[in-house]
């Protein structure tokens, strides 16, 4: 059975996270508005206004609270929802993580910016990475479109009964987040329906009046370790769960977006970018125009960052002569870019190649075509041999 | 190697506190017990709101701690308005 085509609308990146959250009908919204998530609890709150959405709006006092707010709702049974950005992830730090430890499966949109340090109201991925190690699920996406249909697989994936963990569904401030583009926004019962798999599983353990229990209380010794193995083998199982529910997507909505990863004309390719999020659409194009002067170039888009896709990365990057890793943020104490020593991490099953980090667009800076060229060129020279530089700056070496 | 024998039958941080011991075992630190006379005890509740690791039992007309879990901190005797519970040392329990 296929759903409606459902409307088309021109909106922006953040209006498309609030009608894919709106569409899920969550129980409770708790969120607290900061550069460039604004407009989603904006639009959220004029959909509860409108009677769109049926859901306990909680006016919070900041981030903190939000995520404690929609956490604790989650482990009580309810659907919840909330958004961010940056500063206001780093502000809920510690209940983004008892979020994860409860196993509470809340979906949070997290509109990438840069994190504080040096004030910067302005694009780039390091507010997620800061949270790599939270125990979340944590998804990359490219376009308004893929920013509704993300949120609704993610409500899938988080409220599985084989996977119970919160979802944190990643776009690009500033790039993603203002750009108003065509957007299907699908029909209410079809996503009813698409949800509705959730209502034939068992059900997860929710807060019981009757029989008090503890949640998220004191453990220790193996009892805690118990925890922690079966949460680590919860994420496992995710990567294929997600694949698993991005097809049922396709086929139900006719869209998809090939699940932990996209492979774009890899595979006869010699050489190969790694991307994630706005940025793979400049690099699909360069990758073409570099295709029609021969070069065997491919592009992989990251679109599942936690768990890493590992196994789809081996099998889609083996046997390439060389491999190069654009990220939007850095790695501390790696001097290179955090994407780029996840795939090193790689390296003895991928095989030996040159492989190349390259930073860029932080801070707002386009990831521009030239850009792209250049990784393509730096690589193509290095898979001929050539000498190449391990880590590449590019927009300050440009300025050299 | 896959685990799969697990003390906890929840998959998440969920904890059946009376039977399950994923809390601490907070009740070996005790040097004192709470010891609840039945006859003065009202059914009123206070010990049980108060109690810090919520270790007091429901019993037909009165409550009592659950020894596994609690520390012996008094708070419960000091709020009991009808006085009816006294805190004594554990020594006087020991064989």
């Amino acid at each position: 059975m296929k759903a409606k085509q459902g409307e088309l609308k021109v909106i922006t990146g953040n209006s498309a996270a609030a009608y894919g959250a709106m569409l899920c009908r969550p129980d409770v919204v708790a969120s607290y508005p900061i550069t460039p998530q604004t407009e989603v609890v904006e639009q959220l709150s004029k959909f509860h206004a409108d009677g769109v959405l049926d859901a306990e709006m909680v006016e919070v006092e900041g981030e903190n609270s939000a995520m404690n707010i929609v956490a604790a709702a989650s482990v009580a049974g309810g659907r919840a929802f909330t958004a961010t950005s940056s500063w206001g992830l780093v502000y809920m730090y510690d209940a983004v993580i008892q979020a994860a430890g409860f196993r509470a499966p809340v979906v949070m949109a997290n509109v990438n910016r840069e994190t504080p340090g040096i004030l910067a109201v302005s694009s780039g991925q390091q507010d997620m990475i800061s949270t790599r190690d939270s125990g979340w699920i944590q998804i990359i996406v490219e376009n308004s479109q893929e920013i509704l249909d993300a949120i609704i697989m993610a409500f899938r994936l988080a409220e599985d009964s084989d996977i119970q963990l919160p979802v944190m569904v990643n776009y690009d401030g500033f790039y993603l987040s203002y750009l108003a583009e065509g957007v299907r926004i699908p029909a209410r019962d079809d996503v009813d329906q698409f949800l509705s798999v959730l209502k034939s599983q068992p059900q997860r353990t929710i807060l019981d009046p009757t029989k008090p229990m503890g949640a998220g209380t004191h453990g220790i010794l193996t009892e805690f370790m118990e925890l922690r193995y079966k949460h680590c083998a919860a994420l496992e199982r995710a990567k294929n769960k997600f694949d698993e529910i991005d097809r049922d997507y396709g086929e139900f909505f006719g869209r998809s977006y090939g699940g932990q990863i996209e492979e774009y004309r890899t595979e006869d390719a010699d050489i190969v970018i790694l991307a994630s999020g706005s940025a793979v659409g400049t690099s699909r194009t360069v990758v073409d125009a570099k295709r029609a002067e021969g070069i065997k170039v491919g592009l992989i888009k990251l679109r599942m960052f936690r768990p890493f896709p590992r196994e789809k990365l081996i099998r889609a990057i083996k046997g390439k002569k060389a491999v190069g890793v654009i990220d939007r943020s850095v790695c501390f104490g790696w001097d290179c870019g955090p994407m780029f020593m996840e795939l090193r991490a790689l390296s003895p099953e991928i095989g030996k190649m040159p492989m190349l980090s390259f930073i860029d667009g932080l801070a707002n800076i386009d990831i521009t075509k030239p850009h792209i060229e250049r990784v393509i060129d730096d690589l193509y020279n290095a898979s001929q041999g050539k000498p190449y530089q391990a880590v590449t700056w590019i927009p300050l070496e440009e300025r050299e | 190697m896959a685990i799969k024998k697990f003390s906890s039958k929840y998959e998440t941080a969920w904890s059946d506190a009376d039977t399950q011991l994923l809390c601490l075992d907070t009740g070996s630190w005790r040097t004192k017990r709470p010891v609840v006379d039945k006859e003065k005890c009202t059914y009123c509740g206070l010990c049980a709101i108060y109690c810090p690791p919520q270790c007091m039992i429901i019993r037909k007309d009165f409550f009592e701690p659950n020894l596994n879990f609690c520390k012996g901190c008094g708070i419960c005797a000091k709020e009991c308005a009808r006085g009816a519970i006294t805190m004594k040392p554990e020594g006087d329990f020991t064989a």
